[in-house]
């Protein structure tokens, strides 16, 4: 098969992702553009009970084994949690954040995305030992300037960065995981005749993986793939004399094929195809380092009887922080080693047997 | 039973790579079982019927994982050591000095950077030399996986070697089926994987094998060395049924069945409070709408270390009392 490339229309659809607001269990404004792009495509679409946009083949073809596709459209971001009075809320964080990268970040809050900004005591004010210690999300307030702004308790906050695409970086908020959700919505595009898919645009992963462990139940795959958005920390070491080996993965070196991770051991028989096909296909692929961590391949192997599963993920910098830092050229070979793959899958795969 | 324990021991077998203790299980059971599946995830699932008119069989899983902790390579550096991730529960304060073998064959010796005193020993502070010098042309691949390399012995009677855990529960598992002439059951055993890193293997197998009453086999700490508290179990003093770990609380009437059992064949047992830790039949026990499970576990002394040791009392005593379980109807 010819393999996909991005197009301009693509940039404009992650751009759109990206600067849609879809914290943990308010996701509606990223499923209303899913929802709008899976219109008359030949699939059953459904919204689950937890709201994740389900997408499964008009008609099963037992043949061909059915190959679940997993992308999350949640992002982390805040919940306020009581009106502190004169436009001051506190809050509570949805997902993984270092309350060290909030000060001074902007945000927009509630349904009406009112623009504020997130508040510490300045630095003018705070003493040596509380600056050398750690930064409490309690000491922190969200700051929307005037009161009677119509926000409430228990609404969202997210991050108020725009995406900017410079050169080949991508430098945008929720790149984990928007970059997935468009990589499933352009694999649509490209015909598989080997192969059935089922895609879940997945909810609540940031809090546990929640959303893909009933998709996974209900689709029931022969196979899954979580296509996902990992950190890079592949700075010089600090010190400049060790070494840097703990940098999970590094951008520029394309997808990130995971062995194992705290979730998952992936299934080897798909770990070796996807190595194969990107030597195959000349494609630039690396592994991500095992270790801690995880993806919604964490819930979806375990769904059932249990499902061979494989994570692939789009390396990016600065993760769950207010600006994230992505390559194009490591997007394009994330949808180009995925359509090579999904080309060369088989029932034959489960007959292996597993290491 | 020495050389199945010896054989199985010296397999290596971390979370996910299972085959090796698999394929040795399928060729020591063979004839043994009347239906045979491996699942997605790599769980070997045997059927033994019940005897023919036995009425209405219940179905009892059996559960003991085939899997070991290890490594798992994350980094080679420019000069050929090998950076890794712990595969399960591993003690740092263990590595240093430890062997390891991948899973491709290649050996090689732990080493830790150097420390200065009162130092704790990280997993991140450590590294594998295999005794190259260079990472051109390295045997070692980012994701290969490696088990700690250590021989079976038999130390004052006691046995130790790496993996008892749960190769012992296997071991017995595997008696347990040659022992089984006619059973009222329809009994699953059902080697699984990847019960280190998360009982997951035991979550998909019981899912599909959707079992009346589950009974995991496995190791137990202990409490009968110097300053080691908390645990009142010992080496040689019976089997220990399991009334509760931190992930799962037995079903009592599973529990007072085994002890009837085990008083039935006049044997020690011990009971069990375990503080830390679980075992396959939490999995079982949260299955579809719920299982009652208990567990059969032997005393082990340096769990989750190369030299993880047992007495052959107490296996010989449980192989006992599961056959008893699973021959006889149950009536909880």
């Amino acid at each position: 098969m010819e393999l996909p490339k991005i197009e301009q229309r693509h940039k404009d659809l992650l751009e759109k992702l990206c600067n849609a607001a879809g914290v943990s269990g308010h996701e509606d404004e990223v499923r209303k553009i899913v929802l709008a792009e899976l219109k008359g495509k030949h699939l059953n679409v459904r919204t689950d009970a937890l709201g994740s946009v389900i997408a499964t083949p008009k008609q099963r073809d037992a043949s061909k084994p059915l190959v679940m596709l997993d992308a999350h459209m949640d992002e982390v971001g805040f919940m306020l949690v009581s009106d502190d009075g004169d436009g001051l809320y506190s809050f509570e964080l949805v997902g993984g954040i270092d309350p060290r990268s909030l000060p001074g970040k902007q945000v927009l809050v509630g349904n009406d995305k009112v623009p504020g900004v997130i508040g510490a005591k300045p630095i003018h004010l705070t003493t040596a030992d509380e600056r050398a210690g750690k930064l409490s999300v309690e000491s922190l307030k969200i700051d929307v300037g005037t009161k009677g702004k119509n926000i409430q308790p228990g609404d969202r906050a997210v991050f108020a960065t725009k995406l900017m695409y410079v050169e080949d970086n991508i430098f945008a908020k929720a790149i984990d995981d928007r970059i997935g959700v468009a990589i499933l919505l352009q694999m649509m595009e490209l015909e598989f005749p080997n192969i059935q898919l089922a895609y879940s645009f997945s909810v609540q992963e940031e809090i546990g993986l929640r959303g893909a462990k009933v998709a996974a139940q209900s689709i029931d795959p022969d196979f899954a793939i979580a296509i996902d958005a990992t950190p890079a920390y592949d700075h010089p070491s600090p010190d400049g004399s060790i070494e840097n080996s703990y940098y999970n993965t590094k951008i520029g070196l394309g997808p990130a094929i995971y062995t194992y991770d705290g979730s998952t051991l992936n299934d080897p028989r798909l770990v070796t195809l996807f190595k194969r096909v990107g030597e195959e296909e000349k494609i630039t692929y690396q592994l991500r380092q095992p270790g801690g961590g995880g993806t919604n391949g964490g819930s979806i192997h375990r769904a059932n009887g249990g499902v061979p599963t494989i994570s692939i993920s789009v390396p990016h910098r600065y993760t769950h922080t207010a600006i994230l830092l992505s390559k194009l050229t490591d997007w394009e070979s994330s949808v180009r080693l995925l359509a090579a793959g999904l080309s060369k899958m088989s029932y034959e795969l489960t007959k292996q047997p597993r290491p | 039973m020495k050389q199945l324990v010896k054989s199985l021991t010296e397999k290596f077998a971390p979370s996910g790579f299972e085959s090796p203790v698999r394929e040795f299980i399928e060729a020591e059971t063979k004839g043994l079982f009347d239906e045979m599946r491996v699942d997605a995830l790599g769980n070997l699932i045997l059927l033994k019927k019940a005897a023919k008119g036995a009425g209405q069989p219940k179905k009892i899983m059996v559960a003991a994982h085939m899997d070991e902790i290890g490594v798992i390579a994350t980094h080679i550096e420019k000069d050929g050591f090998v950076r890794f991730a712990p595969i399960g529960g591993v003690y740092p304060r263990n590595l240093p000095g430890s062997r390891v073998r991948f899973v491709n064959g290649t050996r090689g010796v732990i080493g830790v950077e150097e420390m200065k005193p009162g130092d704790a020993v990280s997993i991140e502070k450590c590294y594998i030399d295999v005794g190259v010098l260079s990472d051109a042309g390295h045997p070692v691949c980012i994701g290969d996986v490696a088990g700690f390399d250590r021989e079976f012995s038999e130390v004052g009677g006691k046995w130790v070697a790496k993996a008892m855990d749960d190769r012992i529960g296997v071991a017995i598992a595997i008696q347990v089926m040659r022992a089984v002439k006619d059973s009222a059951n329809d009994i699953y055993f059902v080697f699984t994987t990847q019960e280190e890193v998360g009982t997951r293997g035991a979550e998909t197998s019981a899912y599909s094998v959707d079992p009346d009453l589950g009974i995991a086999l496995d190791v137990t700490g202990w409490g009968d060395t110097p300053n080691q508290k908390g645990l009142s179990i010992k080496l040689g003093a019976g089997p220990a049924i399991k009334i509760k770990d931190a992930g799962m609380i037995s079903d009592p009437r599973v529990v007072k069945w085994m002890i009837s059992a085990a008083e039935a064949e006049e044997m020690p047992y011990q009971r069990e409070v375990l503080l830390g830790g679980t075992t396959d039949a939490r999995a079982i026990q949260l299955a579809r709408s719920g299982v009652p499970v208990g567990v059969v576990s032997i005393p082990c002394r340096y769990v989750h270390s190369a030299s993880e040791m047992i007495d052959p009392i107490d296996v010989e005593n449980a192989v006992k009392l599961v056959t008893r379980l699973v021959s006889l109807p149950v009536h909880l």
